[in-house]
């Protein structure tokens, strides 16, 4: 009997670890796994609920495709844009050293700037580039410059410009620890062996940066292609991209009857995602081997 | 105190001097005037504590530091102010300095590539120093897939793979484990005599530096106290910090008189640097005293620490004087605490300083 319940007791002590997981596992499915099942299952029915191809056939008409051009776009642009830029603002903030108030004050910066989207986003840019706004007004009465330029902050070129308000911060705080990581030893290294700061750049210390810019750049690009409150409040004219048109689907009167539509571009939206994904993990198992 | 050395370059290594070299970082001196000349070929190994200024010195000499003031001569040669890149010299870090996204092969051969040697040269130079060290059927491997001993040794190969003037060892054995130590301290020794590089050996342990080294200097405060062969340096320290720091040492009351010192009631020579007269500190290494079991002794044991081959006997005798014998375990045996035991010291010369 005591046997018994010594042997109960080493599996209920084996399990513990996993009943741990019990609160994750139970909100991954809610909010993960039962969504996704459902925007797959509903893509494929029709406003009857019947199965049906038509929602999936839609995807290829122009509008479709030139809303997924402009995600693609709007999403792509702003990871280099922001990659670049925020690559290079990690760099200056590392160079510093790590004490330097440079630092504490730009990652401070950046986490808060960082998660700074949706409606006031929005509104500091109508409120500073918008018809009346503070830096269009004053450059309109000097020098006389117009950038308003017919509303372009409206647009996509405007959506571009938004974003990189947020994304330029989210590669300084995913890209500082990569920088971080370079040891002085790899440097001294090359140098002794007769590298110049440019050679060093070039054979060690980009090589060795790469995989952790190309999956923060990756990061990037699902962030700004998934992004919606920002558009959202800016874009009140047309659907330049998916999130919008999907919006549409769900909640228009025009296009009343349309829902499973919207679940077929969350599914579209999905299969980018797991493009995305799937480039980031080939990435990663080309350097898996060094990068332990 | 140095020794000079000639300023001649030969086939198989250049001669390198370290004039007056000076280093602050702040109100902190951590090189306070070094001369340090190294032969043609030597290996020479800078030995001291933390902070004692001899990475300094190194990285001064690879060109990573930027001495204060003062000279680096090389082959005759001002490279006080050539940069490091310019220098011409290998270098082996204490750990973790191989390229992590190279190849074995590509990390030995990085610094051909730079100076743009063909692709089948290098790799057949690579090939041929990973043999040197033993790892040749390692060539494809990456960092990460070798043992802390094999990355120094890749380290050691991609050094030598240019041919440097001089070879810069930067504590290279200091993050491994004991056994791998001894064994790769033993193949450096063989490499360097095989490539006959001149070599400096920057290390804090001195059964390393004692082991490996054509001649050891001592550095404390920025400064050399003494540079000498490993035994004169065991054997005649010219100050009593190198004498307490190379191995362990007891210190006994002394009398000096006319060359020879009295020492626990034995007459001893007296080395360069005593006192020449008078009453002193006689720095007697643990070896030189026996003890040997007797119920008349003068002396009781205190604790006996066996260590393999040799065991440390602690003992105090009756004047006060507490002393560390080392002797064979098998002269040991039969020791405990409280022992009644006779102590006496080898006629070997013992340095006496003033008390």
């Amino acid at each position: 009997m005591s046997s018994t319940h010594a042997s109960g007791g080493r599996r209920l002590a084996a399990a513990a670890p996993a009943l741990g997981l019990v609160p994750f596992l139970l909100f991954i499915g809610i909010f993960l796994v039962v969504p996704t099942v459902t925007v797959v299952a509903t893509s494929f029915q029709g406003a009857d609920g019947g199965l049906t191809l038509d929602n999936i056939r839609a995807l290829g008409s122009e509008a479709a495709l030139t809303t997924l051009w402009h995600s693609i776009i709007l999403a792509g642009s702003t990871a280099i844009i922001g990659g670049a830029l925020g690559a290079l603002l990690a760099w200056l903030v590392v160079s510093a050293g790590p004490t330097s108030r440079l630092r504490r004050v730009t990652l401070a910066v950046s986490g808060v700037l960082a998660q700074f989207g949706g409606v006031p986003l929005a509104f500091a840019f109508i409120a500073t580039l918008g018809f009346s706004g503070v830096l269009t007004e004053a450059l309109r009465s000097w020098p006389g410059v117009d950038i308003w330029g017919g509303g372009w902050l409206f647009g996509l070129k405007g959506l571009i410009v938004v974003y990189c308000y947020f994304q330029i911060p989210l590669m300084v705080l995913v890209f500082v620890p990569a920088l971080d990581g370079l040891r002085v030893q790899w440097r001294e290294a090359a140098v002794n062996l007769g590298a110049s700061r440019w050679q060093y750049w070039r054979h060690v210390a980009v090589p060795l940066l790469t995989p952790a810019f190309l999956g923060s750049v990756l990061l990037l690009f699902a962030n700004a292609f998934a992004a919606y409150a920002t558009a959202a409040v800016l874009v009140s004219q047309g659907n330049p991209i998916t999130p919008l048109l999907i919006r549409s689907a769900l909640t228009s009167e025009v296009l009343l009857g349309q829902a499973n539509l919207g679940f077929a571009l969350a599914l579209e939206m999905i299969v980018v995602v797991a493009v995305v994904m799937t480039l980031y993990a080939l990435l990663l198992r080309r350097t898996s081997r060094w990068m332990r | 105190m140095t020794t000079a050395a000639p300023d001649t370059s030969t086939e198989r290594g250049v001669a390198v001097h370290l004039q007056d070299l000076t280093r602050t970082y702040g109100a902190t001196r951590a090189l306070d005037g070094l001369d340090l000349s190294i032969e043609p070929g030597e290996l020479v190994a800078l030995l001291g504590p933390s902070g004692c200024g001899k990475t300094t010195a190194l990285r001064i000499l690879a060109g990573l530091d930027v001495a204060t003031s003062g000279q680096v001569l090389v082959g005759g040669r001002d490279l006080t102010r050539v940069p490091a890149n310019k220098r011409d010299m290998g270098m082996v870090f204490q750990a973790y300095s191989l390229f992590p996204h190279l190849t074995v092969a590509d990390n030995v051969a990085f610094g051909l590539r730079l100076r743009r040697t063909s692709t089948s040269a290098r790799r057949a130079r690579a090939l041929e120093m990973l043999e040197l060290v033993g790892l040749g059927q390692h060539a494809s491997r990456y960092a990460a897939e070798l043992s802390g001993g094999q990355q120094q040794r890749v380290a050691l190969a991609r050094a030598l793979a240019i041919e440097p003037s001089v070879l810069l060892l930067d504590e290279p054995l200091s993050a491994l484990d004991a056994k791998v130590r001894v064994q790769l301290r033993d193949e450096i020794r063989r490499i360097q005599l095989e490539v006959g590089t001149t070599t400096l050996f920057v290390t804090h342990d001195q059964e390393e530096a004692l082991a490996v080294a054509d001649r050891v200097g001592v550095m404390n405060a920025g400064r050399l106290e003494q540079i000498a062969p490993p035994v004169d340096l065991y054997e005649r320290p010219a100050t009593p910090f190198v004498a307490e720091f190379v191995g362990l040492h007891n210190k006994v009351a002394a009398t000096v008189s006319g060359g020879t010192a009295t020492v626990l009631g034995a007459s001893v020579p007296v080395i360069d640097g005593s006192i020449t007269s008078g009453a002193g500190v006689a720095m007697v290494r643990p070896e030189s005293v026996s003890v040997s079991a007797s119920p008349t002794g003068t002396a009781s044991v205190v604790s006996v620490g066996f260590l393999g081959p040799i065991s440390r006997v602690h003992v105090q005798t009756e004047a006060g004087d507490a002393l560390m014998a080392q002797l064979p375990s098998a002269l040991a045996v039969g020791l405990a605490p409280q022992d009644r035991v006779d102590v006496s010291i080898a006629g070997t010369p013992v340095l006496v300083v003033a008390g």
